[in-house]
């Protein structure tokens, strides 16, 4: 019953967020804010996860390759295919709702316990569009970069234990990566990384929104977000890998 | 002039207002005072749309703020002006942006013309040189001059005041109050004031209205306050030491 009553208020705020901004030039600073707050502030973490998790992708792939049959290359091949298709769009998103998540519902949330949302109700502002329908504009175009970068960067951490190790060498890491690639791969990975994203600050902006208290239904709004946020990633990964690859 | 007339609002079984009618002048400062859960937050907050009255009726000159969906008051929130118990300034911008938001997204001036305008209401709250500070630099008492400096900005017909004092110490609490009322008489504004401090309602207060559970007890001025017979009204206006020495 009471996720049913989640659902209802979910939708109805969506409803109101996702509406025409009373003025453009004002959501434009927003938007460009959020690209920052939202997106380029997290550069750091996703390029430090992604070349440890590419590294560490490929030292596992190489470690289960025994049979002198299947070749080295594999490892490139590998890593590229599992980094593009689950790790990059997957395990990032799943960071990015921890960070994106727990500040966008922290931050709607504060605002809402020390009356700067019914302040702007009184101006006459649309509260829910103005907080959190740039959160998702900014979220949806930003994160397909991310992506995009983080699987650069565990390709790239996979090349480096090339480099550092002797376990396959770089000529056959790089093989590997050029070996039967599918265009449509990356563009799943989109799709999948722009689902996540409307997950991630729709779900964060209304556990946000719907904050009543003080301090401290804050802190539980922030881990709600975060835990709501990746239920739903992890069940749309599911859906949307069912739909898109077979 | 804004007109209510029999508004009622419950939370479940509890009532907390009851067919309560009253009219509040321009150029006034109109004071709502009560105790604790009395019920004057609750009616400030439907008189501004934050909550629906659940019957009764609330018109600004002719027009009836309580039978409009949220677009229709837009036109009506642009001349409204609230300066909200903590302030209530939006963290992510610093005073002149904050002072500045309402002309913003409500007009078409120039940035130059918006700086000029924040200048003169923070001039008008007596504050100068502040404009770049974030609201956490800010004092107690600064804080609530630049909300009534934002609250003022677009030169609003009705300004609400919800505990303007609450927090503050007595001088400083003297100077928003003495503030309010300037601003009130020079600009024609209907001022509604919550407040239970009795040093604002003999100050400031043009019209006095007291409310107790959630009905009107008693009406009057900052004149006859102090003489008014009614066992509650009197209960509540000699409530401390002070008062009550003062009265004998």
């Amino acid at each position: 019953m009471l996720l049913l009553e989640q659902a209802g208020e979910y939708v109805l705020l969506m409803q109101r967020a996702l509406s025409k901004p009373d003025k453009w030039a004002v959501f434009r600073n927003q938007l460009m804010n959020e690209f920052t707050n939202l997106g380029i502030d997290s550069i750091g973490i996703v390029a430090i996860i992604s070349v440890f998790m590419g590294a560490v992708v490929s030292i596992q792939t190489a470690y289960n390759i025994d049979s002198p049959l299947i070749p080295l290359t594999m490892v490139g091949f590998t890593a590229r295919q599992s980094v593009i298709l689950e790790f990059s769009p997957t395990i990032i998103s799943l960071i990015l709702a921890g960070k994106v998540g727990s500040r966008i519902a922290s931050e709607i949330g504060s605002m809402k316990i020390s009356q700067q949302i019914d302040a702007l109700q009184v101006l006459g502002v649309n509260p829910a569009n103005f907080l959190i329908f740039p959160k998702i504009i900014a979220s949806v175009l930003i994160n397909p970069v991310l992506i995009i970068f983080s699987i650069f960067m565990s390709l790239a951490g996979g090349y480096l234990i090339a480099q550092l190790t002797d376990l396959y060498t770089p000529q056959d890491y790089v093989t590997g990566l050029r070996y039967s690639f599918s265009a449509f791969t990356v563009f799943y990975a989109i799709i999948k990384t722009v689902v996540f994203a409307f997950i991630i600050s729709s779900v964060s902006g209304y556990h946000g929104y719907k904050v009543k208290g003080g301090a401290l239904q804050v802190g539980q709004a922030s881990t709600n977000a975060v835990v709501h946020s990746s239920i739903g990633i992890i069940l749309f990964n599911l859906i949307l890998t069912q739909l898109l690859l077979t | 002039m804004i007109t209510v007339t029999n508004i009622e609002k419950s939370f479940g079984q509890k009532k907390v207002l009851r067919k309560i009618s009253l009219n509040f002048e321009p150029g006034k400062t109109n004071l709502i005072i009560g105790k604790s859960g009395s019920g004057k937050t609750v009616m400030m907050k439907c008189l501004v749309g934050l909550l629906e009255v659940d019957k009764g009726s609330i018109f600004y000159h002719d027009r009836d703020f309580s039978a409009m969906n949220d677009k229709e008051r837009k036109s009506i929130r642009k001349e409204m002006g609230m300066l909200f118990q903590g302030g209530a300034l939006f963290d992510s911008m610093n005073v002149e942006e904050n002072i500045g938001f309402p002309m913003k997204m409500y007009t078409t001036k120039s940035p130059l013309e918006i700086r000029k305008r924040v200048d003169f209401c923070l001039e008008r709250v007596n504050l100068k040189g502040v404009n770049k500070l974030s609201p956490s630099e800010l004092s107690g008492g600064m804080i609530k001059r630049v909300a009534i400096a934002r609250a003022i900005v677009l030169q609003p017909s009705y300004l609400f005041c919800d505990e303007p004092n609450s927090g503050l110490d007595p001088q400083t609490g003297n100077l928003i109050d003495d503030l309010i009322l300037e601003i009130t008489h020079e600009y024609n504004i209907t001022t509604i004031v919550n407040t239970h401090d009795m040093n604002s309602v003999v100050e400031i207060g043009d019209k006095v209205h007291y409310i107790y559970n959630g009905e009107l007890w008693w009406s009057g001025d900052k004149n006859n306050i102090l003489t008014a017979t009614n066992t509650e009204l009197q209960d509540f206006v000699f409530s401390t030491e002070l008062t009550r020495r003062l009265k004998t």
